[in-house]
């Protein structure tokens, strides 16, 4: 197969085709060359800005650095509620020698449950080596300490601090300041709905409740970021900038804490609710509804056991002061005097015959005044004016000025006082409670309105029911003779040191015929404290600061005709509400009151000396302050 | 040219080539500067790659000190070895990263498919020169046969780069000897049409993908397709004049996947440019030019058609190379010579120089 060549070679013939093939090939390297030289060219230059790009995003990472939340104070600066670091146990894969021998180790020393344990491990398999993975999160400050005194036993673990909201105050102030917790999947669309996601980046918790929700945005602040070099890993090698978040603002609450102290203590063991409020301005003092709960519990998940608890009877979750609906009963009737008053309906001086009942021309039925016997007195020929009629609570008088009046009338008087609607107190959790009308009726039942149904709407009862803000607001209105500042629970919001008033605008004042009228209801107020026959006389017995009020005594059940009220008979929760609102002191109203006790009977037996306890503490208080501060 | 008058200088006595043998250092001084920037800034990698670099000049000055006469004496025996290693590979060889490239002869481990880049143009020059040129149709085709046996068997292991790159440099021979442009015409067209059965049958999985992203690489960002895209955003991204030494991010932050190996092109690229590049590219045409200068200038056949085709199978290296990690061509794994970091290649790249450089000095004084 491989024979020499047989014949003379053409030496120069055959270099001349290997010299032209040699070139032909080199002109074909320089056609090759020039086309990767172009598709470089392309990639380099032409489409260098779009590389650099890509190049840019593979390489930096934005990581956003979540805010502070903004603290919220009391009126005297006391910290209701807070951010408090809690310490976690992590371990970072990669630094660890012995994962098995560390556990095994760890849990003795800081118990640590087979259930924390297998998590991290599936943790540190499913994630980077070199990130950090969370075994035993809110280690105890006994905890922290053990773990510290032995770190150098288990490298690759350490204790790592984290933010979390803490409530100092525990029940005491649940209903009125909310809480936060892990942010959820509703929360979620909301803000994405808001345009808000990138603003919650790296934020865990969200207002769920009372002024956490409400003021959500203020308190959030503003995501800040960190601008980070990676590796192909993820990896962090350096940062490359970094701007800090701006913490959310500070919030400073019309609230006492001791005032709200004082509301629980006295409200201890009752269902019911507790609210006073700056006569001055409709800041809330004091909010406080019973039974409550420990906020804290929902800071970190609660457990299903916990919330199943407070799913019982007595509906702690509910804040009575805001969602629970009452009938307002005799707390209205200041009002219903100043409305006869202004419509001529009655005078300051008229009287009506109350022989214990009261009865609509040619109707047999009674509705029945509290005292069966009626409150005149012989003296007075039976006979009860605006005063006593207040001082004493008589039914019999309001009945009928609300069957003269007439139910449109009423309700569009009341309305001015903020009834029907909320009062726009600065949470979320408020109902609006009913202000009967004949409009209502009609979509509510499909029914007319008898004129029947107006009778018991005279002494707050009926169709009628109110929330305690409501009521509240409206004795405040009453108080400031008709100038209206809603309620409302913060005062100003601060960032550093820049202060922002919440702006609480006034409400349009009520104007009557005669301002003359207010001072007919505050004073027959005054006298219910002050007349040995008054309902809260008793209660209020050799105060010092000069109270006014009245009581309230709403039945939760009709008592049928020609029955009587009789409290063992009824089931607990068919027991009449104890009710109390009021005021002091009597010349320059400083604090408004409004008490609402369940199924424990009478306001003047009930409502009124509570609301004495708790105005004891704050003129107490008050003065203490003025001794402390000259 | 009077060989009598012809001054010998001290490079003719070494059996030197000069200016070929100043371009390849700087090639090589300069891969130590890109590997040590694409190999994590360390050493210990630079001193194993001057330690091959050092192993690989001392065989080609070796090399270039065996006349190619003697060459010729000792082709068919090497041939036929080399044959019969590459069947071993394939029964007893060592397999790593799914192929079986490597024999284990006790002391070491040899990549016999490495020495067949030299043994096979070595054969087909000699095969061919033996005759008249341009070659007749009986010794094309054994000519042929003698190049598809070992490319095949390479194939098999399989490693694709390696069989493109001896095939061409067979086939080089034959297009050097001058075969017909008719021939060259009708072999492409079967070439063509023999695609669609080699694409079916021939290819192994994992060198369809690699060809299917080719044509998309967008299309499996995260798969198959990340290396070419990280590999054009380092190259895209260095620009003109590039990010400067040791300053890529794609390499020094671990985008860019084999950066001392297969991929150093994308290296150099973004830390030096298009400048570096032009420059690269520059050194690479100086070479092949001073390499086919020499072909053409050699005394025999056998020498024409072997420094011919070493030089020309060099640039099938840089053209592969370069057009795999730019997204031209699929990826094959090819290095980029006297660059990428690796002793196999770069002592066969070499070994390949010392051959050239031997055909350049070694001349017989002809009597007509």
């Amino acid at each position: 197969m491989f024979k020499g060549p047989t014949t003379i070679r053409d030496h120069s013939f055959e270099a001349n085709l290997f010299a032209r093939r040699a070139f032909i090939a080199f002109v074909f390297v320089l056609v090759l060359v020039a086309i990767l030289f172009i598709n470089v060219y392309q990639l380099q230059v032409t489409s260098h800005d779009n590389y650099q790009t890509r190049s840019n995003d593979n390489r930096i990472k934005l990581v956003p650095v979540a805010p502070n939340r903004g603290i919220i104070y009391d009126r005297n600066g006391v910290i209701l509620a807070e951010n408090k670091p809690v310490y976690n146990l992590e371990g970072i894969s990669e630094n660890i020698n012995d994962v098995g021998e560390s556990l095994e180790k760890l849990a003795k020393l800081l118990a640590i449950s087979e259930q924390q344990q297998t998590d991290f491990l599936s943790d540190i398999k499913h994630n980077r080596r070199f990130k950090s993975q969370v075994l035993k999160s809110r280690l105890s400050e006994k905890e922290v300490a053990l773990f510290s005194v032995n770190q150098h036993k288990f490298p690759g673990f350490s204790i790592e601090a984290r933010l979390a909201r803490h409530y100092p105050y525990g029940d005491t102030l649940t209903h009125a300041l909310g809480y936060v917790a892990k942010i959820g999947k509703k929360e979620l669309l909301k803000l994405d709905s808001e345009d808000k996601t990138k603003n919650y980046r790296a934020t865990r918790d969200i207002g769920k409740l009372g002024i956490e929700k409400f003021y959500e945005d203020t308190l959030h602040g503003t995501v800040g970021s960190q601008k980070i070099e990676i590796n192909n890993r993820g990896r962090v090698l350096r940062t490359l900038s970094f701007t800090p978040p701006l913490p959310g603002d500070d919030l400073v609450l019309t609230m006492d804490i001791g005032l709200q102290q004082a509301a629980q203590e006295a409200l201890k063991g009752m269902r019911g609710a507790i609210t006073i409020l700056d006569a001055k301005d409709g800041g809330v003092l004091a909010m406080y509804s019973n039974p409550s709960y420990d906020p804290n519990l929902f800071v970190h998940g609660i457990s299903n056991k916990n919330y199943k608890a407070l799913l019982n009877p007595d509906r702690p979750l509910i804040n009575r002061a805001t969602q629970g609906r009452y009938a307002p009963a005799s707390t209205v009737k200041p009002l219903f005097a100043i409305l006869g008053l202004n419509e001529g309906a009655i005078t300051e001086t008229s009287k009506l015959y109350d022989p214990g009942f009261f009865q609509i021309p040619n109707v047999k039925h009674k509705w029945r005044d509290w005292k069966s016997w009626g409150h005149g007195t012989k003296a007075d020929g039976y006979k009860v004016d605006v005063y006593k009629a207040i001082e004493e609570s008589c039914d019999t008088f309001f009945y009928d000025i609300a069957y003269r009046l007439g139910i449109t009338k009423i309700s569009n008087f009341m309305a001015k006082f903020g009834f029907g609607e909320k009062s726009g107190i600065d949470i979320y959790e408020e109902t609006t409670a009913i202000l009967p009308s004949v409009e209502w009726k009609k979509e509510r039942y499909k029914e007319g309105w008898y004129a029947g149904d107006t009778i018991s709407v005279g002494i707050g009862q009926g169709y009628w029911s109110a929330t305690q803000i409501q009521i509240v607001n409206s004795i405040n209105i009453l108080a400031n003779k008709g100038v209206h500042n809603p309620p409302h629970l913060v005062s100003v919001t601060k960032q550093g040191s820049t202060v922002n008033l919440i702006n609480n605008d006034e409400k349009e004042p009520i104007i009557l015929k005669d301002p003359h009228y207010w001072d007919v209801a505050l004073t027959a107020m005054h006298n219910t404290v002050k007349k040995t026959t008054g309902t809260a006389h008793k209660a209020f017995k050799g105060v010092d600061y000069d109270p006014a009020g009245k009581t309230g005594t709403a039945q939760v059940v009709k008592i049928a005709q020609g029955k009587k009220y009789d409290e063992k008979k009824l089931k607990e929760k068919h027991r009449d509400n104890a009710m109390y609102v009021g005021f002091a002191p009597f010349n320059d109203p400083e604090i408004v009151i409004a008490i609402t006790v369940e199924n424990t009977g009478g306001g003047s037996s009930v409502g009124a000396p509570m609301a004495r306890k708790v105005m004891d503490y704050y003129f107490a208080n008050k003065a203490k302050d003025l001794a402390g501060n000259p | 040219m009077n060989p009598l008058k012809h001054k010998t200088t001290i490079w003719d006595k070494l059996h030197i080539d000069l200016p070929l043998l100043l371009a390849l250092l700087v090639l090589l001084g300069a891969s130590l500067l890109i590997v040590f920037s694409a190999g994590g800034q360390e050493m210990p990698i630079v001193f194993r790659q001057l330690k091959r670099i050092g192993v690989a000049l001392v065989i080609m000055l070796i090399l270039a000190q065996i006349p190619p006469s003697t060459l010729q004496r000792f082709v068919i025996p090497l041939y036929i070895s080399g044959i019969l290693l590459l069947i071993a590979v394939l029964l007893f060889g060592v397999s790593s990263k799914g192929a079986q490239r490597w024999l284990n002869i006790g002391i070491t481990r040899i990549q016999p498919s490495e020495i067949m880049k030299l043994l096979v143009p070595m054969m087909v020059a000699w095969y061919i020169g033996k005759y008249h040129l341009p070659p007749k149709m009986k010794h094309l085709f054994i000519g042929f046969i003698l190049v598809m046996l070992p490319t095949i068997l390479i194939q098999r292991q399989p490693d694709l780069g390696t069989s493109i790159l001896i095939a061409s440099s067979g086939i080089f021979v034959l297009f050097l000897a001058g075969i017909s442009w008719r021939l060259i015409g009708g072999v492409t067209a079967i070439g063509a049409i023999s695609a669609w059965p080699l694409w079916t049958y021939g290819m192994h999985a994992y060198q369809k993908q690699r060809v299917m992203t080719l044509f998309n690489p967008e299309s499996d960002p995260l798969g198959a397709g990340y290396h070419i895209i990280q590999s054009k955003i380092a190259i895209g991204s260095g620009g003109l004049e590039g990010k400067g030494w040791l300053q890529g991010t794609q390499s020094q932050l671990e985008f860019l996947p084999e950066r001392h190996t297969d991929f150093i092109f994308s290296v150099l690229s973004e830390e030096f440019g298009l400048v570096g590049v032009t420059l690269l590219l520059a050194a690479y045409l100086f070479i092949i030019a001073r390499g086919l200068f020499i072909a053409v200038n050699a005394q025999d056949a056998f020498g024409k058609l072997l420094a011919g085709s070493l030089t020309l199978t060099f640039f099938v290296y840089i053209f592969v190379n370069i057009g795999m990690v730019s997204g031209l061509l699929p990826v094959v794994g090819v290095p980029l010579p006297l660059i990428s970091y690796g002793g196999t290649s770069m002592v066969t790249i070499l070994a390949g120089f010392g051959m050239i450089m031997s055909i350049a000095t070694h001349k017989r004084i002809l009597v007509h």
